[in-house]
C-alpha cells in the first residue's frame, strides 16, 4: 500500500537547494547582463519642466537612456488598469516613464543602461530635471479636505465611491436599545519581501522569441502585459518566474515600469538586460497598503446582537489604482467575519494622495475590516461589562446556517457566501488553548506582582481560493517520472513539494518520482497567479482533477495491455495491478511507452510500442477521441470563493514605566479546511503571525507633509527580527473540508496576519483600561494615550485608576 | 585599478576590482558565487552574511579592497567535509522548517555558524548579565544574537529551535 501523503508533515523538496546557496532567484540569473539604473522623481507633486540627458551619454559604460519621449506604441500609452470595476469613475495609472507630471516620490522618470550598476547608477546622478513643483496630498484627511488635487481632473481625489447594505441599517441602529460610535485608523505598511522586485530579459532575433525572467506572482500577467506593450505575438514571449525571495502581495502587480522596460530594452540593445530594485527603490517605487480610516455606528441588544451596524472607510490607494477596488471592497465586506449582523450598510472612498500606490499586502483590507469589526466587538462588551468571548459567541453564525448567505458582492463580483465552517467550536478550542476562562487570575497573579497584562482575541473569516481558474498539466514519462506543471507561481509556499503530494496519492506514485513545475508559460500557458492564499485551492484541485484524468487513462491503456476489467485495477507504488493480484503489473512508465504509439524505436522500452507490436491492425493507433501520450491537462475554476476561518489570541505585558508591550503567549486556531501539509500550513502561520506583529507594534510608512518617506530602509521601517516575535506560537486546526473543490482545501497563505492589529488592540487595551482606536502603536504612543487618559479622569474628578477606566471607554454612546 | 585576491569556499581568485567594489558584489558579479544574497546592501538585514576569515560578515558594507587575501566561506561552500556535503547547521534548519522563500537562509546559516563559534569562545553579548561568568546560551541570548538576520517569511520560529538543538547538540559546526 501506498502511504498517504495528503496531510503528511513532508519535507519540502525546495529544501535542500535553498539551504546550500544553490536558489536562483532573479538577480541571480543573467550574469554580465546589461544593468538597469532608475531616474526617480524627488518630489511627491510636480510638473517636468525639462529633463536634460546629454550628460549621461558621456559616462564611460553607458549604453542607452530612455524618457518618456523616447517610447512609442503601447509603451507610451499609460499602464494597464488591471481591474476595472464599475464603481471605478476616475481611475488613473500611471505612464512606463513619468509624463509631464510626477505624482509620487520615487515615480520612474528615466530607465538608464550600462554595463553595470555602478556605471548605471554614476549615470543617472548626471541627468538634470528641471521641476515646477506642485502641492502634495499626503494622508486620508488631505486628500478629503480636497484643497489640493492629485489629479487635475480627479474632483475630489475620489477614484471611486461604493456603497452596499443588506437591510436598513440606520433604521436599526435607531431603534437599537444601545448604540455606539467609534472612530477608527489604520497606518499604511508594506510587503518588503527580502528579495525585491527585479526582471531579466533576453530578445533572440534568430527565433524572434523574448524570454523574460521577473519575480512575480503572475508569469502568465506578466506574459500578456509584455506582449501588449511590446507589441509582439504572446506566442513570441515566454515569461519564467524562478525562485521568489517572497511577494506577499507586492507582486501580483504587473507590469511594473521596469517590467516592460527591461524586455523593450534587451530587443532595442539585442543584449540581456536585468533590473534589480535596491532597497530604498522598493520603498518609494512598489507599492504599500493598509492606511483606512474609519467610522462605525452599531446598535446592538443587551446580549451584544448586531441588531444594525454603519461603516464608513476612507481608503488611501495612493498616486494611482492600477490594481483597482480590491483592497477596500475587502475591508467593506470581509468585516463582517463570523458574524450575522441584522442590517450592515458600508460605503468607502478610495481617494488619492500623493504616496505610493497601494495594492494588496498579505491579508488585502481584511487586516483593516476585521480591525474595525473586533473593535466593535470589544466596544460593546466594554459597554455592557460582558466578557468578550461571549459577545463575539452571541453573533456567530451557527453551524447548520451554511451555506451562509451575507446577501453582498464580494471581491470577484460574486455573492458573499460562506460554504463551510464552525465558528462556535473555533472559539471552544481557542478559549481551551489560551486559558481565556481563567485569566483573571493570571491577570491578579500578575498585579500582586506589580506587573500588568491583558489578553485580547480577533476573529476573522477569510475568503480564499477566489477565480477565475488555475490548471495543471501532468504527463508521465516512459521512466514513470511524473512531470507536473502548474501556471501559477511560488514565493516560497513550498508548491513543489505540496502539489506532489497531491499527484502521489491521486494517482498513486511514489512521491520521489513527482517534479513540479510552477509560473513557467512555456509549460502552462493559462494561469492567474499566486494571490489570495489560492494556491492550495486552486492550483491543487486541478492537479488532482488532471492527476484524476491520468489516472482513467492509465487504467484504461492497462486494462488492454493485462487484459483485465479497468474496475479491478489500482495504481500502486508507480504500478497498475490487479487488485489484490500485485503479480502481473505493468510500470506506469511502461503505460506511457504504450500509450504512444510509434513508427521509430529508439530503445529497448520504446520497442514495446512500435507498429509491428501493438495495436488492433484494424482501428486507427490513436483512437478518434484519444490522444497519444499519458497525460491529463485540467482546471479547477469553482462557482465562488471558499471560507477559511481562524481567531487568535495574545496575552500581552505592558511596561509600566516604559509602556513597552511584550508578548507572553500567542495562540492560534485555524480552520483551512482539508490541510495538504501541516508544516507548510504552520509555516505560513508563523509567518503571518510575525508580519501581524510587526504590523501591529512597528511597521509604518512615515510620510511628511511634502510627501517624503522619511523612514525608507530596512534600519527606519521597524520590521520583526527574531527578538521581537514570540518564541512559540501555539497552534491548533480544526478541519472543516469545503463542498466546493475536490479536496475540501480552503488556504491558509495569508491568515496568520488577518486578525493581528485587532488582536493587540484588544490585549493592550485589556492591560491598560484605555481605549485604543489606532494601529499600530508604538511604546510612545501608548505612553501619551496613558497620560491623557489620566489627565481625562482627572479631569472628571476621578482618580484615575486602570479599573475605573477599563470598564468605562471614552466613546460616544447612548442607551434608551 | 587595485588587484585582490580571495579564496571563496576553497578555491583561489586573483581579480582587478573598482576600488568601490564590495565583497558582496565581488561574490556574486565577479565571482559567480550568488549564495550569499543582497536584500538591503546597508547592513540591515544580513542576508549577505558569509564567513570571512572564520568570522561572519555582511559582505555589502565590506569593501573588497581591505579584505585582500581574506578566506570567505558562502553557504554554497559551508559542507564541505560534512555527511552529504551539509553543514549540520544547515542540517538544523531543514529539520526545523527554518525558512520559506530560502532567501535570507543562507545568511541566517553562515550567520548561525559564525555565532556558535562566538558562543564557544565566549563573547558576551549585549544582553549576557554577567560577563565574567561562562555564557549561558538560552533563548535570550540566541535570539539576541540572531538579531542581524531579517527573515521576512517570518520563519524564526524554526530557526531559533535549529540554532537551539545545534548549541544543545555541543554546538558542533
Ligand atoms: S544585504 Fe548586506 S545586510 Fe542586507
Ligand atoms: S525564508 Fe524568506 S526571508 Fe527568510
Amino acid at each position: 500500500m501506498t502511504t498517504r501523503m495528503l496531510g503528511e508533515k513532508v519535507q519540502r523538496v525546495e529544501d535542500d537547494r535553498l539551504l546550500r546557496g544553490q536558489g536562483r532567484y532573479v538577480d541571480d540569473l543573467a550574469q554580465g547582463a546589461l544593468e538597469v539604473a532608475v531616474l526617480r522623481s524627488p518630489h511627491a507633486h510636480a510638473r517636468i519642466v525639462e529633463i536634460d540627458v546629454d550628460p549621461v551619454l558621456d559616462v564611460d559604460g553607458v549604453v542607452a537612456v530612455w524618457t518618456y519621449d523616447d517610447l512609442t506604441g503601447p509603451m507610451a500609452e499609460p499602464l494597464p488598469l488591471l481591474i476595472p470595476h464599475p464603481a471605478l469613475t476616475h481611475g488613473r495609472t500611471q505612464h512606463a516613464l513619468a509624463k509631464d507630471e510626477v505624482n509620487h516620490v520615487g515615480e520612474a522618470i528615466a530607465f538608464v543602461v550600462a554595463e553595470d550598476r555602478y556605471v548605471a547608477e554614476d549615470a543617472v546622478s548626471r541627468i538634470r530635471v528641471t521641476y515646477e513643483p506642485l502641492p502634495a496630498v499626503v494622508g486620508v484627511e488631505a486628500a478629503r479636505s480636497a484643497e489640493h488635487l492629485v489629479h487635475e481632473d480627479v474632483p475630489g481625489n475620489v477614484a471611486a465611491r461604493l456603497e452596499q447594505a443588506t437591510g436598513d441599517a440606520d433604521a436599526a441602529i435607531a431603534a437599537a436599545p444601545h448604540r455606539l460610535s467609534l472612530d477608527l485608523e489604520v497606518e499604511r505598511s508594506a510587503s518588503t519581501p527580502l528579495e525585491g522586485r527585479g526582471t531579466v530579459a533576453r530578445w533572440d532575433p534568430d527565433a524572434g522569441r523574448l524570454t523574460v525572467w521577473s519575480s512575480t506572482q503572475t508569469s502568465t500577467g506578466v506574459r500578456a502585459a509584455v506582449a501588449t506593450k511590446l507589441g509582439l505575438d504572446l506566442g513570441q514571449v515566454d515569461v519564467i518566474t524562478p525562485d521568489v525571495g517572497g511577494g506577499f502581495g507586492v507582486k501580483i502587480v504587473h507590469p511594473w515600469p521596469e517590467e516592460v522596460l527591461v524586455p523593450m530594452a534587451a530587443m532595442a540593445l539585442g543584449r540581456p538586460v536585468k533590473f534589480t530594485e535596491d532597497r530604498r527603490e522598493h520603498f518609494v517605487s512598489s507599492a504599500h497598503e493598509r492606511g483606512q480610516l474609519q467610522h462605525v455606528d452599531v446598535g446592538f441588544d443587551d446580549e451584544g446582537r448586531l441588531l444594525g451596524m454603519s461603516v464608513q472607510l476612507w481608503h488611501d490607494h495612493g498616486a494611482y489604482i492600477p490594481y483597482g477596488l480590491i483592497v477596500p471592497i475587502i475591508t467593506s465586506t470581509q468585516a463582517l467575519g463570523p458574524y450575522k449582523p441584522e442590517a450592515y450598510k458600508v460605503v468607502f472612498e478610495s481617494l488619492y494622495t500623493n504616496t505610493v500606490i497601494v495594492t494588496p499586502y498579505r491579508g488585502a483590507g481584511r487586516p483593516q475590516g476585521v480591525f474595525l469589526m473586533e473593535r466593535t466587538m470589544d466596544a460593546i462588551a466594554a459597554y455592557l461589562g460582558r466578557d468578550r468571548a461571549e459577545v463575539r459567541a452571541a453573533n456567530f453564525i451557527q453551524p447548520d446556517e451554511f451555506p451562509y448567505d451575507q446577501r453582498m458582492t464580494f471581491q470577484d463580483g460574486r455573492p458573499l457566501v460562506y460554504d463551510s465552517g464552525d465558528y462556535p467550536q473555533l472559539l471552544d478550542k481557542l478559549k481551551a488553548l489560551v486559558g481565556w476562562d481563567d485569566f483573571e487570575s493570571v491577570r491578579q497573579e500578575a498585579r500582586r506582582e506589580g506587573r500588568r497584562v491583558g489578553i485580547g482575541l480577533a476573529c476573522y473569516v477569510e475568503g480564499t481560493g477566489v477565480g477565475p481558474y488555475e490548471g495543471a498539466h501532468i504527463n508521465v514519462e516512459t521512466t514513470g517520472k511524473v512531470k507536473v506543471a502548474i501556471g501559477l507561481t511560488s514565493q516560497g509556499q513550498g508548491h513543489r513539494t505540496a502539489f506532489a503530494q497531491i499527484v502521489a496519492d491521486e494517482l498513486g506514485v511514489p512521491f520521489e518520482d513527482v517534479e513540479v513545475t510552477s509560473g513557467d508559460t512555456r509549460r502552462m500557458g493559462y494561469a492567474v497567479g499566486t494571490f489570495a492564499s489560492r494556491a492550495a485551492v486552486m492550483s491543487g484541485s486541478a492537479v488532482a482533477l488532471a492527476a484524476r484524468q491520468v489516472k482513467a487513462k492509465a487504467l484504461r491503456i492497462a486494462a488492454d495491455a493485462l487484459e483485465a476489467a479497468e474496475e479491478d485495477l489500482e495504481i500502486v507504488d508507480g504500478h497498475v495491478q490487479v487488485r489484490g493480484a500485485p503479480a502481473s503489473r505493468l510500470a506506469l512508465g511502461t503505460v506511457a511507452v504504450l500509450s504512444n504509439p510509434l513508427r521509430y524505436a529508439f530503445d529497448e522500452a520504446s520497442k514495446l510500442a512500435t507498429q509491428f507490436t501493438v495495436g488492433n491492425p484494424d482501428k486507427p493507433p490513436v483512437e478518434e477521441d484519444d490522444e497519444p501520450g499519458l497525460e491529463g491537462r485540467d482546471f479547477y475554476s469553482p462557482e465562488r470563493s471558499t471560507f477559511a476561518a481562524g481567531m487568535h489570541a495574545v496575552v500581552v505585558e505592558t511596561d509600566p514605566d516604559t509602556a513597552e508591550v511584550k508578548i507572553l503567549r500567542y495562540a492560534v486556531v485555524h480552520d483551512c479546511g482539508t490541510l495538504v501539509n501541516p508544516m507548510i500550513v504552520e509555516g505560513q502561520i508563523h509567518g503571518g503571525v510575525a508580519q501581524g506583529v510587526g504590523g501591529a507594534l512597528y511597521e509604518r510608512m512615515a510620510y511628511d507633509e511634502s510627501g517624503q518617506l522619511l523612514n525608507a530602509s530596512f534600519m527606519d521601517f521597524l520590521m520583526p527580527y527574531v527578538t521581537e516575535v514570540p518564541e512559540r506560537i501555539e497552534v491548533d486546526h480544526l478541519e472543516t473540508p469545503s463542498p466546493l473543490n475536490p479536496l475540501g482545501i480552503k488556504g491558509a497563505g495569508e491568515a496568520g496576519v488577518i486578525p493581528s492589529a485587532a488582536l493587540f488592540a484588544s490585549a493592550i487595551e485589556d492591560a491598560e483600561g484605555i481605549p485604543i482606536r489606532r494601529m499600530p502603536i508604538s511604546p510612545s504612543e501608548l505612553y501619551d494615550l496613558r497620560r491623557k487618559a489620566a489627565e481625562n479622569a482627572g479631569s472628571v474628578e476621578n482618580a484615575g485608576s486602570v479599573e475605573s477606566a477599563r470598564s468605562e471607554p471614552v466613546e460616544t454612546k447612548e442607551s434608551r | 585599478m587595485p588587484t585582490v585576491s580571495f579564496r571563496v569556499d576553497g578555491v583561489d581568485h586573483t581579480l582587478d576590482v573598482d576600488v568601490r567594489t564590495t565583497v558582496l558584489d565581488l561574490l556574486r558579479e565577479r565571482l559567480g558565487n550568488t549564495a550569499p544574497k543582497k536584500g538591503c546592501d546597508h547592513g540591515q538585514c544580513g542576508s549577505c552574511t558569509v564567513l570571512l576569515d572564520g568570522r561572519r560578515h555582511l559582505t555589502c558594507l565590506a569593501l573588497a579592497v581591505s579584505y585582500d587575501g581574506a578566506e570567505v566561506v558562502t553557504a554554497a561552500g559551508l559542507g564541505e567535509g560534512h555527511a552529504d556535503g551539509l553543514h549540520p547547521v544547515a542540517d538544523a534548519f531543514l529539520r526545523n522548517d527554518a525558512f520559506q522563500c530560502g532567501y535570507c537562509t543562507p545568511g541566517q546559516v553562515c550567520s548561525a555558524v559564525g555565532m556558535l563559534d562566538e558562543l564557544r569562545e565566549g563573547h558576551p553579548s549585549h544582553v549576557t548579565e554577567d560577563l565574567d561568568a561562562e555564557v549561558d546560551p538560552d533563548d535570550d541570548e540566541l535570539r539576541e544574537r540572531m538579531s542581524g538576520n531579517l527573515c521576512r517569511c517570518g520563519a524564526y520560529v524554526g530557526i531559533l529551535a535549529a540554532v537551539r538543538e545545534c548549541v544543545a547538540s555541543g554546538g558542533e559546526a
